[in-house]
This record gives structure tokens, sequence and C-alpha cells, in this order.
């Protein structure tokens, strides 16, 4: 028999765990029935499946260009606020200079902002410079909140990578952006991973800025676009949970080809140990 | 290879001097070992060399070159760390390699430059394996490849033997010895292993607060240590520092106006155990312990009537001792110690 503690931990995590996948699952199941038995008869078992709200997705909606317009505004950013993060990162995390913890404070503070407070002077901003219905319009904003997530989670990375490797390749002759390129990526590749899918899914999931500085289905974003379903008398729920299923899909495809990489530590056997 | 110069070096960290006014020269060819407690700068010393670390004052000069300025990529050594600091993400062979590409060196020139060096150390057979699939010996010595296949202008070691298991790290001392008889390369090599200086160095650096309180031969500062810290630091077991009161019959060895503040230092080894009636005997004192080595002894005699003091002597495994028992002390008068007991600073 298990000790009364430990059972009471288990019923409270499945509880937790059903919780949180409930309505997902109530997603994924009436995204599959009729639209009519949505009113009538909500059910968490489906009585019949139909990929109607799909086809009408896909061929009425033409879902395909905001899942585009996302992939290509979320995966830009991640790749920018990545690479500029990490050289960041790398210096406020080994490099000694004047006021670096300032500059990490200040980081902080910029990811601390409202979107709510800097949308407006944002899109002044970028009607100023002709870049509203632009990816460039979206991937500017976006990199306000994308860079400080990447810079303070790769400091935290770079700062667990033993220094004397480092020093060894400097002192085996490597400048110090050698030293980072051939040394200290490879060691942080999971660090760098699990920095990358944590900012590309703030930005595929980001509503406010894609809202504000898009004016029409040509560059709108998946959130945009399933929040804009609405038709004027009524909301087609069905399609609404179909395209919330299509939005979830990449996420969780990242998630399970990444997992294993962000988990496995690269740097064992490096030193003693 | 070149000879290494530290002039009136000195490194702050915050407020605190890590190293003060270090001045050290070594010759073309030396094996140097900067050998002290922990927290004495020895390891500061050798970044400072390395380039790790910029001299808040003081210059380092390489084969008499000024490289004060210069960054550690642009110095030529080559360095072996406590921790071996492996790129863990490269086979052994591209750890050996990475210095010489970096520094572009023709691959037809790397290869026969680690075979050479692989052979030297014993790691043909792990060329392909990464440094996780390696044991602790064999990482150590790769490490050391790293620095052998650069052929630098001097290897700088960084306690390379401290994580090692006791035979293994013997073992390892000798072929370091070898290795640097026959390379014929100067190298600083940092321990806080007494044993490790005296055995491995042909000169040594005893430092103590970041400061160089003596350097020489091994045995030179063996046999005369310019102060007490140095006297004790050095030789296992440490050597005895006794007042005058606890040894008259050594008091007329000490300069006659200094008699009242001086400390006599012999090494146990130095010391021989009489029966307590004999006449020759210097002191008079009571057996506390007996420690067995195997093929020696260490006894610990409690001397001196006014002030007691311990007393550590090094007897053959057969002599006979035991535990209470009174016995007298003869010292070696020609190896007699003499400091100021104010300033630890050697007299005689």
């Amino acid at each position: 028999m298990m000790p009364w503690s430990r059972r009471l931990a288990t019923v409270g995590s499945v509880a937790i765990v059903a919780a949180g996948l409930i309505p997902v699952y109530w997603t994924l199941v009436a995204s599959l029935s009729p639209e009519a038995s949505l009113f009538t008869a909500p059910s968490l078992i489906p009585t019949a499946l139909v990929f109607d709200h799909y086809r009408a997705l896909f061929a009425g909606l033409a879902f395909w260009r905001p899942i585009r317009n996302s992939l290509v505004v979320a995966g830009t950013t991640t790749v920018f606020a990545v690479a500029a993060g990490s050289l960041c990162a790398y210096a406020i995390a080994r490099l000694r200079f004047r006021g670096r913890n300032l500059v990490l404070a200040a980081v902080l503070a910029v990811s601390m902002f409202p979107q709510i407070a800097v949308v407006s002077p944002l899109f002044l901003m970028l009607r100023q410079v002709h870049l509203i219905d632009t990816y460039p319009g979206l991937v500017l904003p976006y990199m306000t909140f994308a860079m400080p997530i990447s810079i303070w989670l790769l400091v935290g990375f770079f700062r667990q990578l033993p220094p004397e490797i480092e020093e060894a390749a400097l002192v085996d002759g490597a400048s110090r952006l050698q030293a980072f390129r051939k040394i200290v990526l490879p060691l942080a590749v999971p660090g760098v991973t699990a920095t990358a899918i944590l900012t590309f899914l703030y930005c595929w999931n980001e509503f406010l800025f894609a809202l504000t500085f898009t004016l029409g289905p040509e560059r709108q974003t998946v959130p945009v676009a399933i929040a804009l379903f609405r038709g004027q008398y009524q909301v087609p729920w069905g399609q609404v949970l179909a395209g919330s299923v299509v939005a979830t899909i990449p996420v969780v495809l990242i998630l399970l080809v990444a997992q294993r990489r962000i988990v496995q530590g690269l740097t064992s056997g490096a030193v003693k140990g | 290879m070149a000879s290494i110069a530290l002039d009136s070096v000195r490194k702050k960290f915050g407020g605190r001097d890590a190293v003060r006014d270090v001045s050290l020269d070594i010759p073309d060819g030396e094996l140097m070992v900067l050998v002290g407690p922990s927290g004495s700068g020895k390891s500061t010393v050798l970044r400072l060399i390395a380039g790790l670390e910029q001299p808040t004052s003081g210059r380092v000069s390489i084969g008499g070159r000024d490289v004060t300025g210069l960054p550690p990529q642009r110095r030529d050594l080559a360095m072996v760390f406590q921790s071996y600091a492996l790129y863990p993400h490269l086979s052994v062979r591209d750890n050996l390699s990475f210095g010489l590409r970096v520094r572009s060196v023709a691959a037809a020139e790397i290869e026969p430059r680690i075979v050479h060096a692989a052979q030297l150390l014993g790691i043909e057979g792990v060329l392909d394996r990464k440094p996780s699939q390696l044991s602790g010996g064999q990482r150590q010595r790769v490490a050391l490849g790293r620095a052998i296949v650069r052929e630098p202008q001097a290897f700088l070691l960084d306690e390379p033997l401290s994580n090692l298991d006791p035979a293994l790290r013997l073992e390892t001392r000798t072929q370091l010895a070898r290795l640097h008889r026959r390379l014929k390369a100067t190298m600083v090599y940092v321990t806080h292993d007494q044993e490790e200086a005296m055995t491995l160095g042909t000169a040594i650096a005893v430092m103590k607060d970041g400061a160089v309180e003596q350097t020489g031969r091994p045995m030179a500062v063996f046999d005369r240590p310019a102060n007490t810290f140095v006297a004790q630091f050095l030789g296992s077991p440490a050597m005895n520092l006794l007042r005058g009161t606890a040894a008259p019959a050594l008091e007329s060895l000490a300069p006659p106006d200094r008699r009242a503040d001086v400390l006599f230092g012999i090494r146990p080894h130095d010391i021989a155990i009489s029966s307590p009636e004999e006449a020759e005997a210097d002191a008079r004192g009571l057996v506390e312990t007996v420690e067995s080595l195997g093929s020696v002894r260490i006894v610990h005699i409690a001397a001196g009537d006014k002030e007691r003091v311990i007393v550590r002597v090094v007897v053959p495994r057969d002599a006979r001792v035991a535990p209470d028992e009174t016995v007298g002390l003869r010292f070696r008068r020609d190896r007699v110690h003499i400091f100021d007991a104010r300033t630890g600073c050697r007299l005689n």
C-alpha cells in the first residue's frame, strides 16, 4: 500500500494534469464534431467525427496564410533574437565591464513593460517608417520582448559553463569570437535550443502587437486570424476550435523534437566529475 | 622555448591584494614550481603569465619581450588546467589539434604532431573518443597532450595532478619530470603539495599571502629556509621550532646578544632519541604518541620545563620508543636553523 501522503500527491497531480488537459481535449473533440451538436448536446465523448471545420478553415478562410505569416514572423524574430541575444548574453556572462549588472537589470526592466503601454508609441513609430502591415513591422516590435527573454535565459546558460574551457581555448590561440563560436556555442546548444523554443512560442502566441500593426488578412498571424473569425451575427465556434488545434500543432511538434536536446547535458566529461 | 620574467607584478581583486609585488626570473628550460598554501596567489601568478588576468601594475615578459598588455592567444603559451578543461564536444584528436587549427597550422603538419604527442603520452588508442569516455588519468594526459602538440614558448601547469588518485599521481609525477627533461621546455608548475614541489622542480618559489617568500633550488631552499614559514612549509613532518628555554643546550648557537628572542628550527629527521640519563642529551621529554608510517615512525615528545612544547622526531621503525616513556633528545648541531622570533627571518 502506498503511504497516505503519496496517494494524496498522486491524486493531486492527476487532478492538475487533468485540469490542464481537459480543455485541450475538449477543443480537439469539439473541432471534430458537427456544428449543430456543439450547442445541442455538448459531450466529452465524440459522437460523430467530421472534418467540416478543418475543410472550411483551409478552403473558405485560407488559414494557410496566417500560418505562413506566423511562421515567418516568429521564425525570423527567433533567429535574430537568439543570434544577437547570445552575443549580448555571452558578454554579460563572461566579460568584465563597467555597468554589467546595470545592463542586465535594464534588460529585465524592459521585459517587464506591459505591452499595452508601448503599443501606441510603437504604432506611431512604425507608421512613420511605413512598416505597418509588413513582416518587419511585426519582427521589430517582437524583438522588444524576444531579446530580453533570450538574453535573460542565455546569461543563465552561459554562466553554467565552466569558464576554464573557454580559457583553455584562449590560451590555445583562439580569439574571443573563435572561442565563442567553436567552444561555447556547441556546448550551449541545449540552452540555445531551449531559448529559441521559448522565444518562438512567445512570438507564436503574441496577439496585441499582431492585431494592432496589421491591417488585413495579408499579414495577420494565427491568433489574430482566429480572433477575427467571428462574423457579424454569429461566431463559427467549430472553425475557431479547429484553428486553435492547428495553431497548437507546431508548438507540440517542436517540443517533441527538441525535448531531448533541452534535457541532454552536453558538458559531461569536460571537467573532472 | 623561452624564459619568463615577472617584474614587480601586483594584482588586486576588489580591494584585496591577491598578488603583491612578485618578481620572478624563470630561465629558459627551467621547471619552476610555485608552491604555497591555498590562497597564497600562486594560481593567480600563473594566470597573469598566461594573460588570463591583467596585472594591476608591473610587467610580464616572455623570451625578453614585454607581453603585459597582450591577450592570452598572442602569448604562445600552453596551459594545463586543474580541471583539465577539455573540449567536451570534440574528440581527443580534435582536442589536440584545436590549438593548431586556430593558429592555421597546415593540415599536413598537424597529424604527425598529434601522433607524436599521443605516442609520448600513450593515448594513441583513444584519439577518436570523446573526453567523457576517458578515465581520469587519460583525461589528464589529453590535457597534457594538448599542450605538447602546440610546441609553445612555455608550459603552464595548474595543479595538474591534484585530481588523480595517489598511485597514479606518483606515476604521473615521474612521467612529468621525464617529459620535462626530454622536451627541455620552460615550465611553470603550481601546486600546494610541498612533496611535488621538492621532487619535480628544478627551482621552486614558495608563496604566502600573495608574495614570494623564497626562491631557489629545492634542496637549497630546504637546507636554508629564509624564514619560519618556508621552514615549516617544506618537509614532512614539519620542522620543529623551539624557544631557547625548551632547549637550553642550543642557546650557545645563537648570536650572544639575541639569545632571548630567537627560535631554533630543527627537522624531525635531525633529532636522535637517546636514553634520558645520557650526559650528551640536549633536552629531555615525555613520549606522547608514536605514529608508524611503515618504514619510519613519528614520535611526538612533550619537552620543556616552563613552557611545554611538542617536538616531532622521525626514528627508524625498529627504534625502541613507547608512549609515556621519558627520553633524551640529541640535535644535530650542523642542522640547526636559527630564526628571529619576531620577524621569523633566518639569522644563521
